[in-house]
């Protein structure tokens, strides 16, 4: 059983300082900022090695931080076997939003990441099927954008009240 | 036989007028599309159960839409949803029937004004007859609008005299009896309960 801080240590020892952030929350609880492009490699570095193995990804979800135009994906992780847990965030601009999938670590990813794909535009590089998954197909817009614009019709019904 | 089990002396003859048959046959063995879309079909489910017993009524659940009289739309429509409604109802026989049950296939219901996804009434997309209010509506309540639209088959008319395009106000004459007629639209008539049943359907082809 690790900390946050004790996660921390070892994947800036694994990855570099520069790679990972520990952003102590008196409140909640710490969490750790890694960069988008590295995210596959430390998920895979995170659940095989020996005293980690997080082995259960409990939530992937979307964050739109409008103030700073950024978007963010935030993993929840959990260990069955060492009863650990840990919240791994990722944060990009809104205008280049795109990191690599981790659907091949954890397979339940896979409806996660089209659900932050449909609501807030994130694209998962290396996902097998980036389909919307909530809305319809031709829908336009992401709905839980802070700046989203709803759109007046669709295919002829109106969807203002 | 049951309840005509030797009621009658001679040959079992009974003269009755054609569209009375008609409608009787086809009021009495309504069989509904199932749409159960959100806890209404919950309700619509208990309807169906044994305490409520739609059966009695000879409403069976059909779960094809060719051979289905009528469609229960029970619960939140979205509008990737209408879609498929607007298709399903299509491809149901005629004479067919809508009843939409519960606030949000009404009008949208809790989601009018922030849902973005929600039609705002099933109406928008196929024409209703029966609405049935509640959220959800309880049994007695869905089975009060099959009753109304048994009514309202019963009232279905072979002869000529009633134009579906003109204005229609409908008269509760108490028990099953219920009068209707074609009216000029006056504004006396725009406060009595009008029904435009073709008209509605021919504004929203054009988008209006």
């Amino acid at each position: 059983m690790k900390t946050t801080e004790e996660l921390h240590r070892l994947l800036s020892a694994q990855f570099g300082d520069e790679t990972c952030e520990l952003k102590p929350d008196e409140k909640v609880e710490p969490w750790i900022v890694v960069k988008p492009e590295v995210i596959r490699d430390v998920a895979k570095f995170l659940r095989d090695e020996d005293g980690l193995r997080f082995d259960c990804l409990m939530c992937l979800s979307g964050v739109h931080y409008q103030k700073e135009n950024e978007l963010g994906v935030t993993y929840h992780l959990f260990s069955t076997s060492e009863k650990h847990k840990l919240a791994l965030k990722v944060i990009m601009p809104e205008d280049n939003a795109q990191l690599p999938s981790v659907e091949q670590i954890w397979k339940t990813a896979d409806w996660y990441e089209r659900e932050a794909f449909d609501m807030f535009g994130i694209r998962f590089d290396g996902h097998p099927d980036p389909r919307r998954i909530l809305c319809p197909d031709d829908w336009e817009g992401h709905p839980l954008r802070k700046d989203y614009q709803v759109q007046e019709f669709y295919r002829g019904m109106k969807v203002e009240y | 036989m049951g309840l005509l089990d030797k009621k009658y002396q001679d040959s079992n003859i009974i003269i009755v007028s054609l569209e009375k048959a008609l409608n009787w046959a086809r009021k009495s063995s309504l069989w509904y599309m199932q749409f159960g879309l959100a806890c209404c079909a919950i309700e619509m489910m208990a309807t169906a159960a044994s305490r409520y017993d739609f059966d009695r009524f000879g409403i069976i659940p059909r779960s094809s839409p060719r051979q289905a009289d009528v469609m229960i739309v029970a619960g939140t429509v979205t509008l990737k949803m209408a879609t498929r409604i607007k298709r399903l109802y299509e491809q149901m026989s005629e004479p067919r029937y809508v009843i939409s049950m519960g606030s949000c296939s009404n009008c949208g219901g809790p989601y009018w004004e922030h849902g973005y996804h929600v039609l705002k009434g099933v109406d928008r997309v196929v024409p209703v007859d029966v609405y049935v209010p509640g959220c959800p509506p309880r049994p007695e309540a869905l089975l009060q609008g099959f009753l109304h639209l048994q009514k309202k088959i019963m009232n279905e008319t072979l002869v000529v005299g009633i134009n579906p395009d003109k204005p229609v106000v409908i008269q509760d004459k108490g028990g099953d009896q219920i009068d209707i007629a074609n009216v000029d639209e006056t504004d006396e008539h725009k406060t009595a309960q009008i029904e435009f049943p073709q008209q509605d359907v021919k504004r929203k082809k054009e988008g209006a």
